[in-house]
């Protein structure tokens, strides 16, 4: 498809759009549906777009494999480190309430960040995914 | 207004699954798949559930399309499915005796929106009389599965990890795979 004009053109423009709507989803899950799982979908199929326009070398030039391997781990990780946290602050493992000075803001904090890694992990391993299964194409 | 809703979407899902069946090309049947998810997540939306009706939409309808897709394009040729007229007595048997089993078992599911129903007396209720108070999250949602059952969404998370983790170990060297010739005769 390297010729297309058209597709590359709206992929062009398109492509930020759906990554600030991931953002959307991912950081106004709290009040309206959505949250780090479809936040990670939908900002990996930005880079699926743009990987399925310009092809795979583009795609991995802007987002280099390793990153992915390691943005992969880290989401888990920040899940976990939460709980860890909230484990030395003299809560139990995973209880927000303990992380700040009243619950509710705990609640709050624990909430984005560990949507933060869920979402993290959720769109690496999907382009990872994407990648490793379009890299066994024979051109 | 709701019931012609559900009955157009239940409709076109039932066409979209004959749809699939009959269809003989994987590219038709990979596109047909994607519009199922969307049918899928329309009626979920019908349903009130529109956090699932997101993820089905976002997962069904676009990852796993385009991953069908690429699988597709990394296979030389093949790209029509070849029906073997065999006997189809053993087959037609297993999925009825399994469509008879899982239709027995729907009767333990509590009916749609039974308020005397146990998960939606005991731990339903609670998260919606507390939840908003404990948290500070309007959406309900986001409350339970990532307050209250953050443990199961940290299990969820490391099963998307793992799946990576098994797809790059069976098919990310670069060198394909290929099967050892064993030797004949002994």
């Amino acid at each position: 498809m390297e010729n297309d004009l058209i597709l590359r053109v709206v992929t062009k423009w398109l492509s930020p759009i759906i990554i600030l709507f991931a953002l959307y989803v991912q950081f106004h899950g709290d009040y309206s549906p959505g949250g780090g799982f479809q936040a990670g979908v939908i900002f990996s199929s930005a880079i699926l777009l743009y990987s399925l326009t310009y092809g795979l070398d583009a795609a991995l030039k802007l987002i280099p494999e390793s990153a992915l391997r390691l943005g992969a781990s880290l989401g888990v990780l920040i899940y976990g480190g939460v709980g860890v946290t909230s484990m030395i602050l003299g809560g139990n493992f995973l209880d927000y309430s303990v992380l700040a000075s009243t619950p509710i803001a705990g609640q709050h904090i624990g909430i984005i960040v560990i949507e933060l890694g869920v979402g993290l992990t959720v769109a690496s391993v999907m382009v990872l995914l994407f990648f490793t299964f379009s890299r066994r194409v024979t051109p | 207004m709701s019931l012609i809703v559900n009955l157009v979407l239940l409709v076109f899902l039932l066409v979209m699954a004959i749809a699939v069946l009959k269809t003989t090309h994987l590219f038709a049947m990979a596109m047909l798949f994607g519009l199922y998810s969307l049918l899928v997540a329309g009626l979920f939306v019908v349903l009130d559930a529109p956090d699932v009706a997101f993820t089905e939409a976002a997962v069904g309808t676009g990852i796993s399309t385009v991953l069908m897709l690429v699988t597709l394009a990394s296979i030389k040729d093949g790209h029509e499915v070849v029906s073997i007229q065999k006997s189809r007595a053993g087959p037609l048997i297993i999925c009825v005796v399994m469509g008879a089993l899982l239709i027995y078992g729907t009767h333990d599911i509590a009916e749609l929106g039974d308020v005397e129903s146990a998960p939606n007396r005991e731990v339903a209720a609670r998260y919606i009389e507390k939840g908003q108070e404990e948290t500070g999250v309007p959406n309900l949602v986001t409350a339970v599965l990532a307050s209250y059952r953050g443990f199961d969404t940290l299990g969820e998370v490391t099963v998307v990890l793992t799946a990576g983790i098994g797809v790059l170990m069976l098919l990310g060297s670069r060198k394909k795979l290929r099967i050892k010739e064993v030797p004949h005769g002994k």
